[in-house]
């Protein structure tokens, strides 16, 4: 947890920084070139960034008891009208993140159509983050470096144990919440 | 010399095409339709040979661990994707495509890799000759100047993959290429030199100092298998 935040989270700060000061350099200079080859390198750490952020707020301490299910009473009833029960969700959360060919997130998303309110599971490449209109309740990281030096390549243990610290109070309230609402964390930081 | 004889008639065991079976109608579930089978290959050294710049721990859990299950899932998936051709189901076949790019590509990838990888008693890190050396010199000037070139290469790839000294087929020039995740090197490009930049490659040595981990393996490239690829 130590290196993951103080080496990688701050190494896509560090860098995201670096790269909104050379395109607002750009922009400045009316630069289209530059802007546009930058575009990559910001929305690469950028995404970092952003996944990082609201992964740290959806974890919690196994003792605490906002690692317990009963702290999203409307998120887990949702789940389970969804997926049927909450070992079925946790099923297909787990194929999907181990479905990840190289790096990756998973996430459990929701989004709205109309009125309906829908719950999927989606994963995002490298650092793509999920910014395509849903609201994001739960990311899980499927970097190796998330998991390496304590689960090797015991890949499944670390997506099975997750589950012992997922924060369902903060997936909880992201589920109740607005969009802007899960990337407030986001906006104090900057 | 018997050495690498050796080396590339294990390499070219392990990356042997499963070639489909032909199968007959009466063919049953669970009949077996793939005949040749992908094997993981010997290192051509020991797990230990490598370090400091590689631990014997990082090359035992990458051979033995990393390589067997691309290994093992390629197998699988071959099994299934000859059943699909088998039963002309090409919907299932356009499914497994990616699993077969993915695991088969892991394959090959370690296969070539450990391969142009070697202790420094067996001439690791000792500079390229001939054909490989003019080449070099030719599109980058010097060895340190390739290097530099890769190792930035390497460091740009966001996310998992490979950067390859590759061969241009079609005008026998040399580039620095990166792939995504186990894209395999195909197609217009053949493979001279590969680094593995996926973290499981350093993570247990370096942690998060990568480039620490792409300027020390320079010490164990075994650029003899390099030159060996270029034609
Ligand atoms: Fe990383
Ligand atoms: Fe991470
Ligand atoms: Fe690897």
């Amino acid at each position: 947890m130590e290196l993951h935040h103080s080496k990688h989270h701050q190494t896509y700060i560090t860098n995201l920084n670096a790269a909104l000061k050379k395109q607002a350099e750009a922009v400045h200079a009316s630069d289209i070139t530059t802007q546009v080859s930058l575009q990559q390198a910001i929305r690469f750490n950028a995404g970092g960034h952003i996944n990082h952020s609201l992964f740290w707020q959806n974890l919690a301490p196994t003792s605490s008891s906002d690692a317990k299910l009963s702290a999203a009473p409307n998120l887990v009833k949702h789940i389970k009208t969804t997926w049927g029960d909450e070992d079925k969700f946790r099923e297909a959360f787990k194929a999907a993140l181990l479905g990840i060919q190289g790096s990756g997130w998973g996430w459990l998303v929701k989004t709205e159509t109309g009125t309906e309110q829908r719950l999927s599971i989606v994963t995002t490449k490298d650092q793509d983050p999920p910014v395509g209109g849903e609201v994001p309740i739960l990311g899980v990281d499927m970097w190796e470096h998330a998991y390496y030096l304590q689960y090797l390549n015991g890949k499944p243990a670390y997506v099975d144990n997750i589950w012992n610290v997922i924060n369902w109070k903060t997936a909880e309230e992201r589920y109740l919440g607005a969009r802007a609402d899960a990337f407030k964390v986001l906006k104090a930081s900057i | 010399m018997s050495s690498s004889l050796l080396r590339s008639s294990a390499l070219r065991s392990a990356l042997r095409a499963t070639a489909p079976a032909t199968c007959t109608r009466a063919g049953l579930a669970g009949a077996t339709f793939v005949r040749g089978k992908a094997t993981l290959p010997d290192l051509p050294y020991d797990y230990g040979a490598l370090e400091p710049n590689i631990s014997g721990r990082i090359m035992e859990l990458h051979h033995k661990k990393h390589h067997q299950t691309y290994v093992t899932s390629l197998n699988n998936f071959s099994e299934q994707m000859a059943e699909a051709k088998h039963k002309d189901d090409v919907k299932s076949q356009i499914a497994l495509q990616p699993m077969i790019n993915f695991h088969g590509g892991g394959h090959i990838n370690h296969s070539l890799f450990w391969e142009n990888l070697a202790p420094t008693s067996s001439g690791g890190g000792e500079p390229p000759t001939g054909a490989l050396a003019s080449a070099i010199n030719d599109s980058y000037g010097s060895l340190e100047s390739l290097k530099e070139k890769f190792n930035a290469a390497l460091a740009g790839i966001q996310g998992s993959g490979w950067a390859w000294l590759v061969q241009d087929t079609q005008t026998g020039s040399i580039s620095i290429k990166t792939y995504a995740n186990q894209d395999p090197v195909v197609g217009q490009f053949r493979p001279i030199l590969g680094i593995d930049a996926w973290e499981h490659a350093y993570y247990l040595d370096y942690e998060n100092r990568k480039a620490e981990y792409f300027k020390a393996v320079w010490n164990v490239v075994n650029w003899k298998a390099a030159e060996a690829r270029l034609k």
